[in-house]
């Protein structure tokens, strides 16, 4: 079988779970206590005004009734519109899904960057300074919340030593938004060729990121020096260095290579939980991102805003695992095409 | 180059788009002198006030980008705040108006040279269309505009394009207040009829996005949960030129982060800071805090009648002397309140509203009184209040749980999540201890006894029910102040309150701002929201 149809299979797969996902997330905001209708009329609302606005929800149907309606939607690509916003859910997603893909994203290339070499160095030199910086570092990215690493910088780094931007979010107060492409800023800018503005957006997301970055760092460095450890200390590794080939032929494209498959497994686990977890380093960093959209949605009882919500964060874990089933072949060429 | 020869060079050179000017601003002070940037924990999630599920802050684009008939004039405090006058009503967009001699009429003349932001004329029939708009979409513009006894389109018509005029359902004092109020705005009618549909005939669907009025402020930018950026509208007649050509409303959620904005000098104004911040802030002296007690609105504990224990006067009198006053003012409030615990006298010597309550901390009393009632053992009770509010409910809930513990009544503390909120407290009425914080925007003691005491209003979460109140407001709510029965009704209904405390109020709370020493024109208004069109930068 080749990759194509492993990943088609993969897909049909992740059908009944999206099915499932569709099911629970409706009758779940259904459950949420608070009524909608009541909420949205507003502060000086009557009887007659709440139940216009029931019925301009549509919540004054029956609970099967709803659902056929929801599911007619979907089919049509329609996840409803957000009542806090007045905005179709499909436009808010695709303005603020971007804005936290991107930060999530450079957070998980700082991770990367400063997760793997440690742990590297960390298992070749085993009790060494490097190996208690690994494990300092470590502690210090677990025990710290994300929240408090975020504030913690802005103090340091904004109000103290007036290093950093103001934390108003994706760009300075003074810029204007790059034309809409991708939604990455830092992309849009250098479409557009506009340097300046790529300057503002990076320097705008440099401390967000490093925040969650530092969160995610841990598990990353601790899972590299483990696997490296385990692999540097196999037969396999006697046997290449017994052959006398050079160091970092061994290291890399022995033992690291070996070691990469739990390190993948884990960046999987990482990013998926590093998009659900960054609503607090939103909120300090004033960050226009799913996870605050998704929470003050959640608060108003937004019903169609948190569907659409669950529902794009289950297609995103959908193709994230596969990515990384993909990559694990990839790394790994006795991991089954079978799967 | 100057900043201006800069935003012309790059507007010709950018031409397009919805902020035409340029990229982004230099950062020189000189670049910046005419913008002020603000930050809040939440903006505006639609242009539109008539709509429904239209938040607070959205009421701003009310206030800046639409005019209203009348406006309100201002006054300052000892504090030296700044704020509306509630008895000084202004023209806005009507040059004039008169009462007709049987007092069932007002006629308003509007400004001959006004117009909207896309250039066209305002006329009579514009101010028309938009109160039939606001009575007519449901909802809580329509409730609003009901306050001031403007109910049916009936009443509205036009009498020539520069005239129009209101008929009366009743006399009221409320009236001509309530169209200074944000939700009477002045549409512009030609515009928005040129996207209503049928199903749609007031254009809610397309002004949701689209401001169509003539303030004195355009909507240069709007990304909902970013950001909004005010432009000025030069052909503005309806007032004073703003002393700003451009303000940007960033959202911020991190109260933590607004105040360093604010203490660095990144932002100009920081709005909905923690009481705590605003103190500090206060004291430091680096920025200007300016608060003013908000009015017709007092942070109190409210008690079911529902409730057993809570039916007999003698014990919700116990509870309100059992309540430690003084540190709910510091920990809740930080000192940033008026208190409104320890009055003289059980019997109101004046009319001003709020006023203290005449109830003070009295372990003893509140055990003597609970003890005649027969509840010597005390009772238990939950303390509810809004998660939503916490910074200053759960402090104060706490406090009270000891001061209640003090007279042997047991208390547990129940959050509620804000979308609850109003169902449990305000439409069922089932929370028997809660929080309360409600706040008029007509400033007069009859109209909140209308909400928060007259029985079966949404308010009133207490289920207070009192035949004399009922009466009293009844007669008074139209009545004008200069009337020979309102001060002593106003009394009588005071006194009532103060005997029965089904509401016993902690203090009236403040609204803070804080602002850098060179902006000026900061004007506290009843609605809360910031009127940006007086403010101004110059030297500290």
């Amino acid at each position: 079988m080749n990759r194509f149809s492993m990943i088609g299979r993969r897909l049909t797969q992740a059908i009944p779970s999206i099915i499932g996902i569709i099911i629970v997330t409706f009758l779940l905001t259904r459950a949420l206590p608070g009524d909608p209708a009541v909420y949205f009329a507003g502060p000086a609302a009557d009887e007659q005004s709440i139940a216009e606005v029931r019925a301009a929800l549509g919540l004054d149907k029956s609970l099967p009734e709803q659902f056929w309606l929801y599911l007619g939607d979907l089919a049509r690509g329609d996840l409803g519109v957000s009542i806090s916003t007045g905005r179709p859910v499909l436009e808010e997603l695709a303005t603020r899904l971007p804005a936290s893909l991107e930060l999530t994203l450079v957070a998980l290339v700082f991770a990367i960057g400063t997760a793997l070499p440690l742990g590297i160095l960390a298992a070749t030199r085993p009790n060494s300074w490097i190996d208690h910086l690994c494990r300092v570092v470590v502690t210090a990215g677990v025990s710290l919340p994300v929240f408090f690493t975020g504030l913690f910088f802005v103090y340091i780094f904004y109000y103290i030593a007036d290093l950093a931007p103001s934390p108003l979010g994706r760009i300075d107060i003074y810029f204007i938004a790059p034309d809409h492409v991708t939604g990455f800023f830092l992309i849009d800018s250098l479409i557009a060729g506009d340097l300046e503005t790529f300057r503002a957006a990076l320097a705008q997301i440099i401390l967000p990121a490093v925040s969650m970055g530092v969160f995610v760092l841990a598990p990353l460095a601790r899972m590299t020096r483990a696997s490296m450890l385990q692999a540097l200390g196999s037969d396999y590794i006697r046997t290449a260095q017994a052959s006398g080939l050079s160091r970092s032929k061994v290291l890399f494209a022995y033992a690291f290579r070996n070691a990469l498959l739990p390190i993948l497994t884990t960046l999987g686990m990482v990013f998926s939980f590093m998009l659900g977890a960054n609503v607090l380093v939103e909120k300090v960093f004033a960050w226009p991102g799913i996870g605050s959209y998704a929470v003050n949605a959640l608060i108003v009882s937004d019903f169609a805003a948190v569907q659409g919500f669950v529902l794009s964060m289950a297609i995103l874990f959908v193709v994230i695992n596969l990515a990384i089933d993909v990559l694990y072949t990839i790394v790994d060429p006795r991991i089954g095409m079978e799967g | 180059m100057k900043r201006r020869d800069f935003l012309k060079t790059s507007g010709l050179v950018a031409g397009v788009g919805m902020f035409p000017m340029l990229r982004h601003i230099p950062a020189s002070a000189a670049g910046r002198d005419n913008t002020v940037v603000v930050v809040l924990p939440n903006g505006p999630n639609s242009m539109d006030i008539h709509r429904s599920g239209t938040n607070r802050p959205s009421y701003a684009i009310a206030v800046n980008v639409y005019d209203r008939l009348v406006s309100f004039g201002s006054k300052t405090l000892a504090n030296g705040t700044t704020m509306y006058n509630y008895e000084d009503i202004v023209p806005e967009l009507a040059e004039s108006w008169t009462l007709a001699p049987d007092g069932m009429s007002m006629t308003f003349a509007l400004r001959k040279d006004a117009v909207f932001h896309d250039g066209s004329p305002v006329t009579a029939e514009d101010v028309k269309w938009s109160f039939d708009r606001a009575v007519s979409v449901g909802g809580f513009p329509t409730v609003q505009m009901k306050a001031g006894s403007l109910e049916k389109p009936e009443q509205f018509s036009v009498v020539d394009p520069h005239t129009f005029k209101i008929d009366f359902i009743r006399k009221s004092k409320l009236t001509l207040p309530d169209v200074g109020v944000p939700v009477p705005i002045i549409i512009n009618s030609k515009a928005a009829l040129k996207h209503a549909t049928e199903k749609d005939p007031w254009a809610l669907e397309y002004m949701h996005r689209n401001p169509l009025g003539g303030g004195a402020f355009m909507v240069d930018r709007w990304d909902p949960g970013v950001q909004i950026v005010y432009k000025r509208f030069d052909d503005w007649k309806s007032g004073p030129m703003p002393g700003v050509e451009r303000v940007i409303v960033r959202e911020v959620p991190s109260a933590s982060t607004r105040r360093a904005l604010i203490e660095k000098g990144d932002a100009d104004i920081s709005l909905d800071l923690p009481a705590r911040d605003f103190r500090e802030l206060a004291d430091a002296g680096k920025v200007n805090v300016q608060g003013a007690p908000i009015e017709n609105s007092m942070y109190a504990l409210g008690l079911n009648m529902n409730f057993e224990p809570f039916k007999n006067k003698l014990v919700r009198q116990a509870v309100a002397y059992s309540i430690p006053y003084k540190e709910i003012f510091e920990a809740a409030a930080y000192g940033r309140g008026v208190p409104m615990y320890g009055g003289k006298s059980m019997k109101p010597a004046t009319i001003d509203w709020p006023q203290p309550y005449p109830y003070d901390t009295d372990y003893n009393r509140a055990k003597e009184l609970l003890a005649e009632a027969g509840y010597k053992d005390g009772f238990e009770v939950p303390i509810s209040f809004n998660l939503g509010f916490a910074d200053w409910s759960e402090p104060a809930a706490l406090l009270v749980q000891e001061g209640l513990g003090k007279i042997g009544v047991k208390s547990t503390l129940d959050k509620v999540p804000g979308a609850n909120w109003r169902t449990k407290a305000l439409v069922e009425k089932s929370l028997p201890m809660h929080m309360k914080n409600f706040g008029g925007w007509l400033n007069y003691p009859d109209y909140y006894f209308f909400w928060v005491y007259q029985h079966g209003h949404l308010f009133n979460s207490m289920n207070y029910r009192n035949e004399e109140v009922e009466a009293l407001v009844e007669a008074t709510l139209n009545l004008p102040i200069d009337d020979p029965a309102y001060e002593p009704n106003i009394k009588r209904m005071l006194e009532i309150a103060f005997d029965e405390v089904p509401l016993i109020p902690f203090y009236q709370p403040f609204l803070d701002v804080a602002t850098q020493k060179n902006v000026k024109g900061y004007e506290y208004w009843f609605h809360r929201q910031l009127d940006v069109r007086n403010l101004s930068k110059g030297d500290a």
